[in-house]
């Protein structure tokens, strides 16, 4: 097999979340650390779309953010087209692949400077990287308007001159400002009303298409993640539970928090159905649960579960699975 | 059918600003029947949100009730002097915000603000109001009622928050509760725990429940009847399947097509060109005009009103009565075909 796009080891980061010095003096407290990645490991393969699912406070977020580097790691491996993100030796090769690499963020409101021009947004990239020089890049910002359906004059404007939708559009046009390849999408709809989800998801897919994008696609809404990705990886508590094919997956999940997922979302087209409700809530990830952290809500927890961490195997990490105590 | 809870009349906001006066909610009329769940969605900007402070009565200037009426048990309130407002509000009518943090104190514990919200709405002793707090947390499935009475709202976690919030609206057990985008802010999975005891409460009890929410997969689950909202009107109301499944109005079939699902192997959305128009900003006629596929000269000088549909297009999605849509191609006498 050839060298995925995008390798990522064993990826961990712990949050330091004591209390002050002097109240762990006084009061005896002990560090405490808040793991919200806990060796995760993905292959993303070239124009393909990786989605990360899960509930709040999963480290989806924090996957991304270590994957384009905006989050040094704690330990693990990030590689890009085989140049290394985490290792310091590789920083000469890693400026020279920074451009390729953009990410898009959930709020178009906040990640737009509002006394910026938006050519000036949009240029930014190109500036930053030296890509292109007077009017050349004028003409660039024109053409990445219309690619993303606004208007080569909106580039006159302000960002508060624009809907939520259109913002996002701008963020788009930015992200693809430096050709860029591989682009990290943090929830990119979650804002937006659903027909302008709608018209962004679409936008997305074709431009996907006409340039080979490779997305990470983070999102906590099921049906759009199964719109949109390939490949999907359910997140729980810093962990990878499950990894699968998007189409295997929701035909077929095999982890009993991914079946508790999918049970749980509310769809149109089953009105009036009744469903298996799982209790609890996603715990405190500062003192997770032992073993498989999942063992308190999950329905199949048995000893075993209590006491020893699943490992991934052939894409699921559950003792239960892999004991096949499961129900198909 | 007997006498529905509240009526809402032909009711219009408006908000006066410096651009001009701004109609936030232009002629919405339904009716909430004791038991039911009616579903308002809609886009950001609908109106969905004013339509409940509206019934509540806490529109605030510069905004205000331009017309219509809102009665509850066939008594007007829409007009009440503020005082008897008060009174009514909490006890008869009841609302369910969608940040649970911001709805609770922070600085008093739960079962304080519980037991005084019931106090205030009975005459019960401190006592059997903490008896009936513990009593009420319980029924909204917070594990520990006794213990966690005495917690504060930051020992809770989004979802339970939520609960508590729940048990406030029904501590005095009022006829009618307003739900904001209860679930909004929460997880799916636990979500899916709210709506289900929104859904359970309301038939135990027989209140009547608007519940507002973007998210048609809710409404969906939990309503009776929905209702779509564009631009400050109803486009369509009626039976909950009728509406999702056999959507009329060309903007709730774009809204059903635009929703990405887990079964339907779509490649493409279904796009709506455009976006919902500012309020200061709509057009006239059918609001909906520039963005629709269908729309024929009628469209842009009429405002369409919720109509039933004409008896061909009821035979032939299998309608159930009481489905009405504003759309002038569903007119008995159409100048398009539907």
């Amino acid at each position: 097999m050839t060298e995925p796009f995008i390798r990522i080891r064993d990826l961990k980061r712990v949050f330091d979340v004591s209390r002050p010095w002097l109240n762990r003096v006084l009061e005896k407290l002990p560090k405490a650390y808040l793991k919200a990645v806990d060796g995760v490991s993905v292959d993303i393969r070239k124009g393909e779309t990786f989605a990360l699912v899960g509930e709040s406070g999963s480290g989806k977020s924090t996957v991304a953010r270590m994957a384009v580097g905006l989050l040094p790691v704690t330990s693990g491996t990030v590689t890009i087209d085989g140049v290394s993100m985490t290792d310091v030796k590789d920083s000469a090769a890693r400026q020279a692949l920074r451009k390729r690499i953009q990410m898009i963020f959930q709020d178009p409101y906040a990640s737009l400077n509002p006394r910026w021009q938006v050519a000036r947004i949009i240029a930014e990239p190109i500036h930053a990287f030296g890509l292109l020089k007077g009017e050349a890049v004028e003409a660039r910002v024109g053409e990445l308007l219309t690619l993303v359906g606004l208007h080569p004059d909106d580039g006159k404007k302000f960002p508060h001159e624009f809907s939520g939708g259109q913002r996002q559009r701008i963020a788009i046009a930015r992200a693809l400002a430096s050709s860029a390849e591989f682009i990290v999408c943090d929830e990119p709809t979650s804002a937006l009303d659903v027909s302008v989800q709608a018209q962004i998801l679409n936008l997305m897919r074709d431009l996907q298409k006409e340039f080979g994008l490779t997305y990470l696609f983070i999102s906590h809404n099921l049906a759009v993640v199964r719109h949109m990705a390939d490949r999907i990886g359910v997140m729980y508590l810093g962990r990878l539970v499950e990894v699968s094919d998007s189409k295997a997956l929701f035909r077929a999940p095999r982890h009993p928090y991914t079946r508790m997922l999918l049970d749980a979302v509310p769809d149109l087209g089953m009105t009036g159905r009744q469903r298996q409700m799982v209790a609890g809530e996603i715990p405190n990830p500062i003192n997770p649960p032992s073993g498989c952290t999942f063992h308190p809500r999950c329905p199949l927890a048995n000893e075993r579960c209590k006491r020893e961490a699943p490992a991934m195997i052939d894409g699921v990490a559950c003792h239960a699975v892999e004991e096949r105590r499961t129900a198909p | 059918m007997s006498e529905p809870v509240l009526s809402v009349r032909n009711l219009r906001v408006e908000f006066a600003t410096r651009r001009g006066i701004l109609r936030a909610i232009d002629d919405v009329s339904f009716d909430i029947a004791r038991g039911e769940v009616l579903g308002v969605v809609g886009e950001s900007g609908a109106g969905k949100s004013v339509t409940g402070s509206a019934i509540i009565g806490l529109i605030e200037p510069p905004g205000r009730i331009a017309g219509g009426e809102i009665l509850l048990h066939g008594k007007r309130i829409d007009n009440l002097p503020p005082e008897e407002m008060r009174r009514i509000r909490g006890r008869k009518i009841a609302m369910i915000f969608q940040d649970p943090l911001t709805s609770l104190n922070p600085l008093y514990r739960v079962g304080e603000q519980l037991i005084e919200t019931i106090r205030t709405h009975t005459d019960l002793s401190p006592r059997a109001a903490r008896d009936r707090a513990i009593e009420l947390l319980s029924e909204v499935g917070i594990p520990a009622p006794e213990k966690r009475i005495d917690g504060y709202p930051h020992e809770f976690s989004g979802g339970m928050r939520q609960r508590v919030v729940i048990a406030l609206a029904l501590s005095a057990e009022p006829d009618f509760i307003v739900a904001d985008e209860p679930t909004t802010a929460l997880d799916v999975s636990v979500q899916a725990q709210i709506i289900a005891l929104i859904k359970r409460l309301c038939h135990e009890r027989g209140t009547a429940v608007m519940l507002v929410t973007h998210d048609m997969g809710v409404i969906a689950e939990t309503a009776d009847r929905v209702a779509v909202m564009y631009a400050g009107r109803v486009a369509e109301i009626g039976p909950v399947r009728d509406v999702v499944k056999h959507p009329l109005h060309p903007y709730a079939k774009g809204l059903m097509g635009a929703i990405p699902t887990l079964e339907a192997e779509a490649e493409r959305l279904t796009q709506i060109p455009g976006s919902m128009p500012r309020l200061t900003r709509i057009p006239p006629g059918c609001a909906f005009n520039p963005r629709c596929e269908r729309v024929f000269d009628r469209c842009r000088v009429e405002k369409p009103e919720p109509i039933a549909p004409d008896a061909a297009t009821s035979a032939r999605e299998n309608l159930m009565p009481g489905h009405l849509v504003a759309c002038h191609l569903y007119a008995a006498k159409a100048g398009g075909t539907p």
